[in-house]
């Protein structure tokens, strides 16, 4: 997709000769790896087996951990103590919640978005949580809030005073960093097998799994707000003869403040979007209905509780993010109000009961899904005839080449890919995953799973270039886009499987939709910061050479933004995987599935816990093929679902 | 000289890897760029010797990139020099502990910065006692004198403003108030003007003026403005390359440069506002009459005219009560037209013979 002329690839002088070798070699490996297939078609396929000796192998570990939970002193002086500390912390969480009724808790959410940014927020936050009583989810929603919060909470006990370390010292960055770099590019369920291992499923599990998901925007922008302080004003507190701990406590950690909060706005929306995961090892909360409904294919239902997330989501992301902002300078006004609000909350908790009053709930399950049926039913013959081009003319090809291929032929294509793109480096260690995960046994399924993701990407990035192209070169566009992008990337991830799975019902390419609307904000948004940055003066001296808009696109634009393009590429495919995993959640199947089995039935957790060892591999295979030849492209790379 | 206020022998600061190595060994004697080639270590501050003596203003002068930050920074060891040595009152501060450093710098000397480095999320008058509070001054003390040195420096009625809510003159005159705030006696100011306007630049300039008339601390002061030097600089230190070329009176550097390179930072300085009369006063001729009005060496140029004007006879150079020459309408009017026109070949060569003869 990178418009790179051939001849950049070779940075020294070289002969007229070995340049027309170097602009024709790709084209040549491209037709060898397709003779290699010809030829070896069927042969070294490695098909999938239920029964690989290291599935059993993993579930007797998992047996021998069962059995020695109550007398290893590992467990019994160290995991088992996290678990009972975390779950005191969730149900203290939970109690508190409960305790202070609807009533109270909408006072106290009211007074916080009044101190973070006014009537506007604190307006906001009543709303939002009046729509969750009336949708009926308010013990849930007390649940979900309780375990994100906990999650937060250790998130930010834990992160931010590695962020601080990390933002301070060279040493505990490079440690740290590369740490991130894959926890980023991990898709979410590969650890949930692990999890589970260690602390059994339940809430402590959960919020431990939430917090893993959750730590590494803590740490990375705190990091990044403590290394960006201003130099002069650190070096003017150490001239007046401030102590290390005096220029942090009064100088750093200030001045750092209002980025650091906006990692806590990070951290929260990154634990929400785990609420739906978290509930299949045993969270109580908003996930569990809608993971329910979800396997039921009951949009109505599942879009319920995924309605409750966002609204938490929505009053949880104003409050830091206007807190991130503001300047509180008026102390007295914005205390007593949040005093107010507060105390008039919890006084009407009494008087109104504390459970949310069920004459005011309304129900919308039932008119949801005849909205559902009616698409459905009307819509058929395109949503049905998208799905099979689809299916028979891309899944299914793509499918059967990567599956018959002899896996080292595999593997040596992705090696040649990955090198041209990104280097030597990055094609040896793209080509060792894929060598791991043949020997992990799950090779069809990961082949399988490759497929959805290969697609997914492809439109995905496809599309975003389009719409980021558009975008630079139209402000008009650019003003229509904008707004509809940040309102998508707001939004918790798993949100998006829920308009796939009511336009398309379950299967392959709802998870392709879902990651497509997961995605394409994401690259569009790069594509277009990209070309905008291209120098205002190069542009400038292009047209007044006459060169016409579509060769200043493409001469200029494209190649100047090469690394941008291919961020947004890197982005475009890891979040792709992301979702497609999830999508195992709607009948994506593949690797995701073989996690999702691996939590709920006993004998298949082997398989689950090394799927989701695949899952990484495959993560950092596709990340490194896309990284650029520059490395780490961007240190503040967003999230990753 | 036990009495100076700051004494550095010899300092040296080479930036980057074993750095301590090239002192004293023949990589030292090798130009910037070459040692950068070799040793791939920059060479900020090379082999600085220079006395300030109390409540003098010393000057530290530059091209971009001479060292002089780095040389102002080693002297509280903000940067820590590679050799060499500083005394201030007598102490040695390359001797201190980081204890001992910590209290030099709460109580005795202070500094002023380019970019003001002003706490954002502080109200101005917090920002002033910052230096205090962080002695631990209880509160209401603190801001007592917090409130005095404000209105010192011309900013009552602020003390409540946030430092962005303040121009940059007034931003550099909290920093000022902060350096002042814990009473030092050396105040250390980095080219604290040059990222304000000129107009301001000038206010600030008399500021200082005013306050070192009012507080007389000693203070080194660091600027690539020439006339920013000449204003305020009873000596100044010419830097080149790390190293300073010279050192003396505005006068002497305007009279004597020590080399071209000073020779042209000096050249557009019209002359007889710097020269004193002693530059350009010669022996009498032998039929010149002596009983013309009298004149003290340090009278500069361009106030002797007036009594040149009310005279026809050549005005007599005194010092300590002797005659130390005579100058008459011709001298003065040379030395103003030389100064005027500036910068032709002839003017140095001239300059550099009259320090010759003086
Ligand atoms: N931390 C550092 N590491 C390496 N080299 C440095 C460092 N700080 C300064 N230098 C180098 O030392 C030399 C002197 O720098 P310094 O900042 O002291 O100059 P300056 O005279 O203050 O210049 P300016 O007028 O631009 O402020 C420069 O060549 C600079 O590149
Ligand atoms: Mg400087």
């Amino acid at each position: 997709m990178v418009a790179a002329p051939a001849d950049m690839a070779s940075p020294v002088p070289v002969t007229a000769r070995a340049q027309r070798f170097v602009r024709w070699l790709p084209a040549a490996v491209a037709v060898l790896v397709v003779a290699l297939y010809v030829v070896f078609k069927n042969t070294a396929v490695l098909p999938h087996d239920d029964d690989a000796s290291l599935f059993h192998w993993v579930n007797d570990a998992r047996d021998w951990v069962d059995e020695n939970r109550n007398t290893s002193p590992f467990f019994l002086f160290f995991v088992n103590y996290v678990r009972l500390g975390v779950a005191e912390l969730f149900t203290l969480f939970q109690t508190a919640l409960t305790a202070l009724g609807w009533p109270g808790l909408v006072g106290v959410a009211a007074g916080l978005g009044w101190l973070a940014g006014g009537w506007r927020i604190a307006a906001v936050s009543v709303a939002a949580f009046a729509g969750i009583g009336v949708l009926g989810l308010w013990d849930a929603s007390v649940d979900t809030l309780a375990l994100t919060l906990s999650a937060v909470l250790l998130s930010l006990v834990i992160g931010i005073p590695i962020g601080v370390l990390a933002g301070r010292s060279p040493s505990v960055r490079r440690i740290v960093s590369p740490v991130l770099d894959v926890m980023q590019i991990m898709p979410t369920f590969s650890y949930l097998s692990p999890v589970v291992l260690l602390f059994l499923i339940g809430p402590a599990s959960a919020t431990i799994a939430t917090m893993i998901y959750a730590i590494p925007p803590a740490i990375r922008i705190t990091a990044l707000a403590i290394e960006r302080v201003s130099p002069t004003v650190v070096e003017a507190s150490e001239s007046l003869g401030a102590t290390r701990w005096q220029t942090m406590r009064k100088v750093r950690l200030p001045m750092a403040l209002n980025t650091i909060t906006l990692g806590v706005n990070q951290t929260i929306a990154a634990a929400l979007s785990m609420v739906p995961l978290v509930a299949l090892i045993a969270a109580p909360g908003l996930g569990v209905d809608l993971i329910r409904a979800l396997a039921r294919v009951n949009v109505g239902a599942a879009l319920v509780p995924g309605i409750g997330i966002v609204l938490i989501a929505i009053v949880l992301d104003r409050i830091t993010r206007s807190a991130a902002v503001s300047r509180v300078r008026s102390r007295i006004v914005s205390w007593s109000g949040f005093a107010v609000l507060v105390v008039a909350g919890v006084a009407l908790t009494p008087v109104l009961a504390p459970e949310f009053p069920e004459q005011w709930e309304i129900q919308i399950v039932r008119p949801i899904n005849d909205v559902v049926n009616w698409i459905e039913g009307n819509w058929y013959g395109f949503t049905g005839f998208l799905n099979d081009t689809v299916a028979y003319g891309l899944l299914n090809p793509l499918q059967d080449v990567l599956t018959t291929a002899p896996w080292w032929l595999i593997t040596l294509a992705v090696l040649a890919f990955a090198w041209r793109i990104s280097g030597l480096r990055a094609g040896l260690i793209a080509a060792g995953c894929l060598v791991a995960i043949a020997a992990l046994s799950l090779w069809e399924h990961s082949m399988e799973t490759l497929t959805i993701v290969v697609v997914a990407a492809v439109i995905t990035i496809l599309a975003g270039a389009l719409l980021g192209i558009g975008a630079a070169r139209s402000r008009w566009f650019a003003a229509v886009l904008r707004p509809v992008l940040d309102a998508a990337q707001t939004m918790p991830s798993f949100s998006y499987l829920l308009p796939a799975v009511a336009l398309f019902g379950n299967g392959r390419f709802t998870a392709i939709i879902a990651s497509f609307i997961y995605a394409v904000p994401v690259v569009a948004r790069l594509v277009e910061d990209g070309l905008r940055a291209v120098p205002g003066t190069v542009l400038e001296a292009a047209r007044s050479a006459g060169s016409t808009d579509r060769q200043l696109l493409w001469k200029v634009q494209l190649p100047m933004a090469r690394s941008s393009l291919l961020l947004a590429a890197n982005q475009g495919i890891v979040m792709t995987l992301a979702m497609v995993v999830i999508g195992a959640l709607v009948g994506a199947g593949a690797l995701g599935y073989d996690v999702v089995a691996g939590i709920s039935q006993q004998e298949d957790y082997g398989k689950g816990l090394v799927a989701g060892v695949a899952l990484v591999l495959l993560g950092i295979m596709l990340d490194r093929i896309t990284q650029g030849a520059s490395g780490r492209l961007n240190p503040e790379k967003k999230r990753i679902a | 000289m036990g009495t100076a206020a700051i004494e550095v022998r010899g300092l040296w600061k080479i930036f980057g890897p074993k750095a301590d190595r090239i002192i004293g060994s023949p990589d030292a004697e090798l130009d910037s760029a070459a040692l950068r080639a070799k040793t791939g270590c920059t060479a900020a501050v090379r082999d600085v010797s220079f006395e300030v003596r109390p409540g003098e203003v010393f000057v530290v002068m530059g091209l971009s990139g001479s060292g002089k930050s780095t040389l102002v920074r080693c002297l509280t060891r903000l940067i820590e020099p590679t050799g060499g040595d500083i005394a201030i009152g007598g102490e040695d501060v390359r001797g201190m502990s980081a204890a001992q450093l910590r209290e030099l710098r709460r109580h005795r000397v202070s500094m002023v910065f380019q970019h003001f480095g002003l706490l954002p999320h502080r109200r101005v008058l917090d920002n002033v006692a910052y230096g205090l509070e962080i002695q631990g001054v209880a509160k209401a003390v603190r801001h007592e004198k917090a409130r005095a040195i404000l209105s010192l420096v011309g900013l009552e009625g602020h003390e409540d403003s946030y430092p962005d809510q303040l121009s940059g003159g007034m931003q550099q005159r909290v920093g000022l108030a902060r350096a002042l705030a814990v009473d030092p006696e050396v105040l250390l100011f980095d080219e604290p003007f040059s990222a304000l306007d000129p107009l301001i630049r000038r206010d600030m300039q008399a500021e200082v003026v005013r306050l070192h008339r009012e507080v007389g601390k000693t203070m080194v002061f660091i600027t690539h403005d020439l006339s920013e030097a000449l204003k305020l600089g009873e000596r100044i230190a010419i830097m080149r390359n790390g190293s300073i070329v010279q050192v003396g009176t505005p006068e002497e550097l305007v009279g004597a440069p020590a080399d071209d390179y000073v020779a042209d930072f000096v050249r557009d300085v019209p002359k007889s506002h710097v020269l004193s009369l002693r530059w350009i006063s010669r022996q009498p001729d032998t039929d010149e009459p002596l009983d013309g009005p009298e004149l003290p060496a340090d009278t500069v140029i361009h106030d002797a005219i007036p009594a040149a004007m009310a005279s026809a006879r050549p005005i007599r150079v005194v010092a300590d009560g002797e005659l130390v020459g005579v100058v008459d309408r011709v001298d003065l009017l040379g030395a103003v037209r030389l100064g005027e026109a500036g910068g032709d070949p002839e003017h140095a060569a001239l300059a550099g013979s009259t320090a010759e003869e003086a």
